[in-house]
C-alpha cells in the first residue's frame, strides 16, 4: 500500500495547513449551534495526490469502485453522516433509536461484519472511515444494544422493536418482459418498469395507509426501495407487515402457474386505481418501448393467457400472427381488442371475460413486483441511502416519486466523478475560507438537499407528535 | 381460584385494603354466564375440586389438539367446523340461550374454567403462548360462527368494543369503492352500491384486521379500513386473539408465583407436556435404513424417491444449472434431511451450479448452505444443527413462489396443464383415473391428498405386499405429512422389493450422529 506516501504527503503539508485547520475548528462549533446543513469541512491536501493518481487508474483501467482510498475520500468528504443521523434518529439528541439501531458492513475482503452500532452519527463516520466499508446495511431497532447482544439472557432481551417499513423492487424479476436489456442491466427504457412500481405503491402507501414520509432510494444498479418512516410505520410488528406486503403483491405463481393475476371482480379500488395509472405505461412501454410479443415465443404467452373459452380465437391468431411475423406486439394486441369489442363474429365468445383477462394481462405486465420477503420481517438488513454500489460506483440516491419519470439511472453521479468534482470546484473558485460542504461542489448536491428536506419534514412531524404526547401524559397527570 | 387467596397473610405484612384490590368483591360464587360466548375478561372465583380441574382442562384440550390436526391436514374451515362441532357436543358443549338446556350454566362454567386452566399451563413459554392463542382463537371463531344470530349481535353488543360507524354521508361518498370490496363476484354495479350504502360499515385502524387487509376484502383509507357487517366477526376475532395474547403475557409474569403449589403444578406440567405436537416434523438424525451416508453423486439416483416438489427442483437445478434462494433452502434441507452430509451437501451445490464461477460460487452461495447445517450463523442456529427440513404444512402456508421461482408444492402453485405434464414427465403417472383423481383433490385445495394418492399409486404393488405380509402396521402407512416422510417410505418400499438393506450402514451413521452432537 501507499499508506507510506500519503503520511510522508502529509507531514510536509501539515505545516501549513495546520492554521486552517484551527479556523475549521472554530467554524465547526459555529456550524454545531446554528444547526446548519454542512457537515465536515474538507479538505484533506495530504492524500490528494495519491487519490487522484487512484481515480485515473480507476477510470482508466477496470473501474474499482470501492477502492480503499476511494471509499475514505466518499465516505470523509461526501457521505451526508449528520442527515442520516438525523434520519435515524428522530430527534437532536441521540436517542435509542440510533444508539440501539443494527448497522452492518460489507468490508474490503467481503467480510460481512453485522451488529455494529453506534451512539452518535460521527462515531459511525469515524468507524466508516477507518474500516471503509464498499457498502453498509441498516437494520432494525433492537430491544437493547446490538453490540451487547450476547450478554441477553433471552431473546426477549434482545429482539428487533421498530424499523421502517421497506419495499424493494428488482429488475431481475422483470426479465421475463424485457426485450432492451437482461440480468444486471439497465438502461432508461426498462426503467419504465419501475417508474410503474413507484408510482403504484406510493400512491397506495399514501391514500390508502395515510403514510406521509416516503423515501425512494435507487439501489444503485437495477432496483429501487422505499423506506416508510412514519412512526407508525416504523413500530408495526411482522405480521403486519406480512399484511400489507400482501395486499400490494399481485402476482402470485412460479414459472409453473400459468397465469400469475387472477383475480376476482368487481376489482378492489386498491387494483382499479392502479388499473387506471398502470393502462398508459402498458401501451407505451409494453406495446412500443419494448415491443415484448414481437417476437413469436412471447407472444405464445400471451396467447396462453387468454381464457379457454376462447380456445378458436386462440387458434385464430396463432395462424394469423405466424402468417404474418413483422406483426409488432401493439398490432397483436389490437388484435385481441378488436375482436373483444365485436364479439368475434360468430365465435362462442364471452366478451366480457375476454375483457376482463385484457385487464389482468395488462396488471401482469406492469403491475410492480415485490420481493416481499423484504418487508416481511423487521430484522432484514437493507443498503443504506447514499451508499456506493460497487459494481456500477453510482451513489444511492433518494429518487423524488413526482418525478420518478425523469429519473435516469444512467445519469446518476459516480462515486469517481464526484471526488473529480470536487477538485475542479476547488480549482476554479478555489475558495479555501469559504465554508461550502463538499456535496454542495458536486452533482451530488441536489440529491443529498432532497434528503435534507425529508428528513427536516419527518423530524417536525416525530418533534410534533412527542410534545402532544407529552401534554397527554401531563394532562392525565394533573388530579 | 388459587391466584386471590386472601386469606394468606401477606409476607411483609403490609396493611391490605381489600378494597382496593380488583376483585374487591370476590364473586364466591357462581358468575352467571348471560351469553353462550366468553371473552374470558374475568378469572373464575369459585371453588372447584382437583379431579373437576384436571378432567376439564383435559377435555379441552382434546379439542385444542383435534384443531390443531385439522390445521395441519390443511382442512377448509367449513371441514374443520363440521368435525370439530361433533367433537364439542361430546367434550365440550356450549348451547345457545334458545336451547333452554338445564346444563346451559354449567356448560357455561366448565368452558370458563377449563380455558384458564389452560392459560396457567400454557402461559410457561412464548412457543406455547402463541400455539395457544392460535388454537383458543380458531376455537372461539368457530363457536361465533355457529353462533345463534340474534345471540351473536346480543354478545358482540355486550363487548361495547370502540368501533366508529361509518355514517351515512360517507358512506354515500364512497358507495363505488365501498361496493367492489363488498360483492367481490357479483357484477352489478348499481347493486353494489346500494348494498354498500346500506351495509353496516364500521371504521377502523387498518392495523385491527391485517388479515382483511392482506386478502384486501376491505377498503382502506388514510390508514382506516372500512370493515361490512359481514366482516365483523372477524374483528372480533381479532380483538379477541388480541386480549388473549396480552392477558396470556401477564399470567406468564404472575406464574412464578405459582411455584410453591404442589397441587395445581403437576397437573400444570403433565397438561402441558402432553400437548404434544401432531406436526409431522422430521428429525434429520434418523437415518433411513439401508440408506446410509448418500453422497452428491447419488442424489441424481436418489431422485426416483422424491415426492413432486423435490423433484420438480431437482429438475429445475439440473435445467438452469441455478436455483433461486427460497428454493435452494427447500431443497438443500429436504436433502440434509436424506442424510446428506455438509461437505457433501457444498461438493453436490457447487456441481449443480456448473455456470457459476468457484468465487461467486464461494460468495454467493456457500455461506447459505453451511447455515442450513448450523455451521455458521448466529448461536441458535447452531445449536439447532441448522434448519430443519420443511414439513408440508409449511410448504403450503408459505407465500407462493414468484416469477422464476420453482419451490413450494407444485398440486397448490402449478397449473392445471403444467401439474398434468408435471405428473406425467416428471413422476411417470398416466392412468387416466388418478389424475382425475388428484385433479378433483387439488380443485378442493386438498393437495397432501393429491401428493398421497400419487405416492400409493407410484407403490400400489410394494404397499399391498407390506399390507399382504403384515409387515409395516397402519402407523407406517399413515398420510404423509412430510417430502422427507415421502422419500423415506418410497426408499424403504422400493428397497422392501429388491430384498432389504444393510445394517452396517446405520450403525455408521449411529456413530457419526452422536459424535456430532457431543
Amino acid at each position: 500500500m501507499d499508506s507510506s506516501a500519503e503520511s510522508g504527503d502529509g507531514s510536509s503539508s501539515q505545516g501549513s495547513s495546520s492554521p486552517a485547520h484551527e479556523v475549521e475548528k472554530i467554524k465547526m462549533n459555529d456550524i454545531m449551534d446554528e444547526e446548519s446543513d454542512d457537515e465536515f469541512p474538507s479538505s484533506m491536501p495530504s492524500e490528494q495526490v495519491a487519490l487522484q493518481q487512484k481515480l485515473a487508474t480507476a477510470k482508466a483501467i477496470s473501474p474499482r469502485y470501492s477502492d480503499p482510498d476511494i471509499m475514505r475520500a466518499f465516505y470523509q468528504r461526501l457521505y451526508p453522516f449528520r442527515f442520516l443521523f438525523r434520519w435515524l434518529n428522530h430527534s437532536p439528541k441521540p436517542s435509542k433509536d440510533f444508539t440501539f439501531r443494527e448497522f452492518a458492513f460489507t468490508l474490503q475482503n467481503d467480510a460481512y461484519l453485522r451488529f455494529q452500532s453506534f451512539p452518535t452519527g460521527d462515531l459511525l463516520r469515524k468507524q466508516c472511515i477507518s474500516m471503509t466499508p464498499t457498502r453498509f446495511e441498516i437494520g432494525p431497532v433492537y430491544s437493547s444494544n446490538p453490540r451487547d447482544r450476547k450478554l441477553a439472557k433471552n431473546t426477549s432481551e434482545f429482539k428487533p422493536l421498530t424499523r421502517e417499513l421497506v419495499f424493494d423492487v428488482d429488475m431481475d424479476d422483470y426479465d421475463s418482459l424485457r426485450t432492451c436489456c437482461q440480468g444486471a442491466k439497465v438502461c432508461s427504457k426498462c426503467w419504465a418498469f419501475l417508474t410503474m412500481a413507484i408510482q403504484v405503491l406510493d400512491t397506495s402507501l399514501r391514500d390508502d395507509f395515510g403514510y406521509e414520509h416516503i423515501l425512494w432510494v435507487y439501489s444503485g444498479r437495477r432496483g429501487v426501495h422505499a423506506w416508510v418512516c412514519d412512526r407508525k410505520a416504523r413500530e408495526l410488528d411482522d405480521s403486519k407487515r406480512k399484511a400489507i406486503a400482501g395486499y400490494m403483491e399481485l402476482l402470485k405463481g412460479g414459472d409453473q402457474s400459468g397465469k400469475k393475476v387472477n383475480i376476482k371482480r368487481p376489482l378492489h379500488p386498491h387494483l382499479q386505481r392502479s388499473l387506471k395509472l398502470l393502462e398508459p405505461h402498458f401501451g407505451k412501454t409494453i406495446l412500443t418501448e419494448q415491443d415484448t410479443w414481437r417476437h413469436s415465443s412471447k407472444a405464445d404467452h400471451l396467447l396462453s393467457l387468454l381464457p379457454p373459452s376462447a380456445a378458436t380465437l386462440r387458434i385464430a391468431l396463432q395462424e394469423a400472427w405466424a402468417s404474418d411475423p413483422s406483426r409488432t406486439g401493439r398490432q397483436k394486441w389490437d388484435d385481441i381488442t378488436d375482436l373483444a369489442k365485436k364479439g368475434a363474429g360468430g365465435l362462442d365468445l364471452d366478451t366480457k371475460a375476454l375483457h376482463h383477462t385484457q385487464q389482468d394481462i395488462v396488471l401482469e405486465y406492469t403491475y410492480p413486483r415485490l420481493d416481499a420477503a423484504v418487508s416481511r420481517a423487521r430484522n432484514h438488513l437493507l443498503k443504506a441511502p447514499f451508499c456506493v454500489h460497487p459494481g456500477t460506483g453510482r451513489v444511492c440516491v433518494p429518487i423524488d416519486p413526482d418525478k420518478a419519470a425523469e429519473f435516469d439511472p444512467t445519469g446518476v453521479p459516480v462515486v469517481t466523478e464526484l471526488l473529480e468534482e470536487i477538485d475542479r470546484w476547488e480549482a476554479g473558485e478555489g475558495d479555501e475560507e469559504s465554508k461550502v460542504p463538499d456535496w454542495d461542489k458536486t452533482s451530488l448536491k441536489p440529491y443529498v438537499g432532497f434528503f435534507k428536506d425529508f428528513v427536516t419534514r419527518l423530524e417536525k412531524d416525530e418533534t410534533v407528535g412527542k410534545k402532544r404526547e407529552r401534554e397527554d401524559v401531563g394532562e392525565s397527570m394533573e388530579f | 381460584m388459587i391466584r386471590h387467596d386472601y386469606n394468606r397473610i401477606d409476607p411483609k405484612r403490609r396493611p391490605y385494603d381489600f378494597k382496593k384490590k380488583q376483585f374487591a368483591q370476590a364473586e364466591y360464587k357462581q358468575q352467571d354466564y348471560a351469553h353462550r360466548l366468553n371473552f374470558y375478561t374475568l378469572p373464575p372465583t369459585a371453588e372447584i375440586t382437583l379431579e373437576q380441574f384436571e378432567e376439564w382442562a383435559i377435555q379441552r384440550l382434546k379439542i385444542l389438539a383435534e384443531l390443531e390436526t385439522c390445521t395441519f391436514r390443511n382442512k377448509t374451515f367449513e371441514e374443520t367446523t363440521d368435525y370439530i362441532s361433533k367433537l364439542l357436543e361430546k367434550h365440550l358443549p356450549l348451547h345457545a340461550n334458545s336451547s333452554r338446556s338445564t346444563t346451559l350454566q354449567d356448560e357455561r362454567r366448565r368452558d370458563h374454567y377449563s380455558h384458564f386452566i389452560l392459560r396457567l399451563a400454557f402461559s410457561r413459554s412464548a412457543d406455547l403462548r402463541a400455539r395457544f392463542a392460535r388454537l383458543e382463537s380458531a376455537l372461539f371463531r368457530i363457536r361465533l360462527r355457529t353462533d345463534d344470530t340474534r345471540e351473536r349481535q346480543a354478545f358482540i353488543d355486550s363487548l361495547d368494543l370502540q368501533w366508529e360507524k361509518v355514517g351515512v354521508e360517507e358512506r354515500r361518498e364512497l358507495a363505488a369503492e365501498l361496493g367492489a370490496v363488498l360483492t367481490q363476484g357479483l357484477n352489478n354495479k348499481r347493486a353494489a352500491q346500494q348494498a354498500a350504502e346500506e351495509e353496516m360499515w364500521v371504521k377502523v385502524d387498518w392495523e385491527q384486521v391485517p388479515e382483511l387487509v392482506e386478502s384486501r376484502r376491505v377498503f382502506v383509507k388514510k390508514g382506516k379500513a372500512y370493515v361490512p357487517g359481514k366482516e365483523q366477526t372477524s374483528l372480533v376475532v381479532g380483538e379477541f386473539t388480541r386480549r388473549l395474547e396480552a392477558a396470556l403475557d401477564l399470567t406468564s409474569k404472575a406464574l412464578p408465583g405459582l411455584d410453591e403449589d404442589d397441587r395445581l403444578t403437576p397437573i400444570l406440567n403433565h397438561l402441558s407436556n402432553s400437548f404434544t405436537t401432531p406436526d409431522a416434523a422430521y428429525s434429520s438424525d434418523t437415518p433411513v435404513d439401508g440408506l446410509g451416508a448418500p453422497t452428491a453423486d447419488q442424489v441424481d439416483a436418489l431422485s426416483k424417491h422424491f415426492p413432486l416438489c423435490m423433484k420438480e427442483m431437482h429438475i429445475a437445478l439440473r435445467r438452469d444449472a441455478k436455483l433461486k434462494y427460497d428454493g435452494r433452502e427447500q431443497y438443500s434441507v429436504f436433502l440434509k434431511g436424506l442424510g446428506l452430509s455438509l461437505p457433501e451437501a457444498l461438493t453436490f451445490w457447487r456441481r449443480s451450479f456448473r455456470t457459476t464461477t468457484d468465487d461467486d460460487f464461494n460468495k454467493n452461495y456457500r455461506y447459505n448452505v453451511r447455515w442450513q447445517y448450523g455451521d455458521v450463523g448466529g448461536d441458535a442456529n447452531r445449536r439447532a444443527h441448522g434448519r430443519a427440513p420443511k414439513s408440508c404444512q409449511r410448504l403450503l402456508t408459505e407465500p407462493l413462489p414468484k416469477p422464476g421461482q420453482t419451490h413450494g408444492c407444485p398440486y397448490r402453485t402449478y397449473a392445471r396443464e403444467n401439474l398434468e405434464r408435471a405428473l406425467k414427465d416428471d413422476m411417470g403417472v398416466r392412468d387416466p383415473q388418478v389424475l382425475a383423481q388428484v385433479r378433483d383433490d387439488v380443485g378442493r385445495q386438498r393437495y397432501h391428498v393429491a401428493c398421497n394418492r400419487v405416492f400409493e399409486h407410484l407403490h400400489a404393488r410394494e404397499i399391498k405386499k407390506v399390507k399382504d405380509e403384515n409387515i409395516w402396521g397402519a402407523a407406517e402407512l399413515d398420510t404423509i405429512l412430510h417430502p422427507n416422510t415421502y422419500f423415506k417410505r418410497s426408499f424403504l418400499l422400493k428397497q422392501l422389493g429388491q430384498g432389504g438393506g444393510s445394517g452396517a450402514a446405520i450403525e455408521v451413521k449411529r456413530e457419526q450422529d452422536e459424535t456430532m452432537v457431543d
